[in-house]
């Protein structure tokens, strides 16, 4: 049974685009037949983070014009076998994508992949709409500032409300809270949220910690999804997402605490 | 020769009249609606005077018929009185259909500051919502275009409400929300108590004719006794609260809540209008 998941956030510039790259391809490296539509028309970015931007011909309005076949669109990812990207029209609005049209998508997609993740656009307006209304799952992607907290509180209220599973009176969109470009020091210093008070005000349960670093921007800019770099901690953190996302036990949640540095560390000045 | 007392008084009056926006010209359309809305509530209004605006059909070139929209909207208690906007040829339509003519544009009484409002004025919806107004300032009613919305969650989106003056004493099963409340959502428990069990969330609304209790953080606004009941009480397990509200007398925390009752256990009543918080554990 596939699985559509949709990366959502209400604010912008949190991260839900480096997300559903790195999460896409975290599911694709376990082996899954996946896809990641970029819902973002008139403002595409997807396919730049995942380095396929030149290999764009036919994008998801194409589609639901009924002028290309799904297959013609579909861009099979340079890192993954198992991972498809379908881009956003960078000359269409919004308006473009309408509810008919992506619902016979997904349908179509549903018959060959394992899992279908929408990156959804910021705001509330129709884009993140339709991008979240087919939704069987959400990874709500929060900063620790109130306003994204605030947001993402909008958008769970959205997603309970006006999701087709909620208007269908079917079980409710599986929840999923993803803290991004946390930093511990920081929290600790009192400048940031901390894990404990995000979800003391979006109670639902918390699948992830993406520490903030600095190798996410240059992933971005190499169009490498992060969960591909070397020795990262982004990348172990995507990992572990997409680990208990899968439903593995026991997973420690790293990255929420201020790492000590050891005696040579120190002596090294290593960061 | 003695002087004849006088037999009548001529004066100006400002009362408050319920105004039917009307959005279509499409009669059938739009008595749907209305048996939609108001089947419920058979006695929402009772021989109440309302007027109709017609200014959002002024440019369609058709005249509605008028006989007919009044007579349904007598079966639902509405006395249509007379007219609002419209075109040369639709008012010329009401006068001979026995309506008056007030004239073009609705001017809206300034809210004096003296009087209490019936509601918190920061519940009065943005002129860019297109949703009716509530008690205190209300004098219109839309027409909902679209279709009824059932839920009990109602996004940026409000149920009609009578003014003060109008409300018949009547009871109606206490509203029970069980999942959080979150920002932007707003519940209206109308004629009803409101019990809310999960967190009501900052930029969430709870508004209730009658009390309000919230077994877990408010963290938003609680309105109780939405249409003036003075009596109404609010219950908070933690006041976390943007703001507090009985029957029109408000309070907000613009320097934070006083830390003897920062996140405790309260309730907010009424008392010769005053807002009283007391803790409840002693």
């Amino acid at each position: 049974m596939s699985k559509v998941i949709v990366v959502t956030s209400g604010k912008g510039g949190v991260g839900k685009t480096t997300t559903s790259a790195s999460f896409s391809s975290g599911l694709a490296l376990r082996g899954n037949k996946t896809v990641v539509i970029d819902f973002d028309v008139g403002l595409r970015n997807l396919d730049l983070i995942m380095g396929c931007e030149r290999r764009v011909v036919y994008d998801i309005i194409n589609v639901i014009n009924g002028e290309v076949s799904l297959k013609q669109a579909l861009i099979k990812d340079k890192n993954c076998d198992n991972l498809y990207i379908l881009p956003a029209s960078q000359t269409r609005d919004k308006d473009a994508l309408n509810l008919e049209g992506v619902e016979r998508i997904l349908n179509e997609l549903k018959e060959t992949f394992d899992f279908i993740v929408c990156d959804s656009p910021a705001g509330i307006e129709s884009g993140a709409f339709t991008a979240m209304y087919f939704a069987d799952e959400a990874l709500v992607v929060t900063n620790p500032e109130v306003s994204s907290v605030r947001d993402s509180d909008r958008i769970l209220g959205i997603l309970a409300a006006k999701s087709k599973r909620a208007v269908d009176g079917l079980d409710p969109v599986k929840e999923h809270l993803l803290v991004t470009r946390y930093d511990p020091k920081r929290v600790e210093a009192g400048e940031m949220l901390s894990v404990t008070d995000i979800q003391e005000i979006l109670r639902i349960p918390l699948i992830g910690v993406i520490p903030e670093s600095e190798s996410v921007l240059q992933a971005s800019n190499a169009g490498t999804p992060a969960i591909h770099l070397d020795k990262s901690d982004v990348a172990d953190a995507y990992r572990d997402v997409v680990g208990r996302f899968m439903g593995e036990e026991g997973l420690p949640m790293r990255f929420v605490t201020v790492e000590k540095k050891g005696f040579f560390k120190r002596l090294l000045g290593g960061r | 020769m003695a002087r004849e007392e006088p037999a009548f008084k001529l004066k100006i009056s400002n009362l408050s009249l319920f105004v039917l926006y009307v959005n279509t010209t499409d009669m059938v359309q739009l008595k749907n609606q209305l048996d939609m809305r108001f089947n419920k509530t058979l006695d929402f209004f009772s021989n109440t005077p309302v007027a109709l605006d017609l200014s959002a059909i002024a440019n369609s070139g058709i005249s509605p018929n008028f006989a007919g929209l009044m007579s349904f909207m007598l079966d639902h208690g509405m006395h249509a009185t007379g007219v609002v906007g419209g075109s040369a040829e639709q008012r010329e339509a009401a006068v001979q259909s026995g309506l008056g003519l007030f004239p073009d544009t609705i001017v809206k009484p300034a809210v004096k500051t003296a009087s209490i409002p019936t509601i918190a004025p920061g519940i009065i919806p943005n002129a860019e919502d297109n949703q009716p107004e509530l008690p205190g300032l209300g004098l219109t009613i839309k027409v909902a275009t679209g279709e009824p919305n059932n839920s009990n969650i109602l996004d940026s989106d409000t149920q009609l409400q009578k003014p003060v003056s109008q409300v018949p004493p009547t009871f109606r099963p206490t509203m029970i929300i069980n999942k959080p409340v979150r920002t932007g959502q707003r519940i209206y428990a109308e004629g009803a108590n409101l019990v809310v069990l999960c967190v009501v969330n900052a930029g969430a609304e709870l508004i209730a004719d009658g009390d309000i209790h919230i077994y877990a953080p408010l963290r938003g606004r609680a309105i109780a006794g939405a249409q003036g009941n003075e009596n109404a009480r609010i219950f908070i397990h933690s006041l976390e609260a943007e703001l507090i509200s009985i029957a029109g007398c408000f309070k907000v925390f613009e320097n934070g809540i006083p830390e003897n009752l920062r996140g405790k256990p309260v309730q907010v009543l009424l008392d010769c209008s005053d807002l009283i918080i007391e803790p409840l554990l002693n």
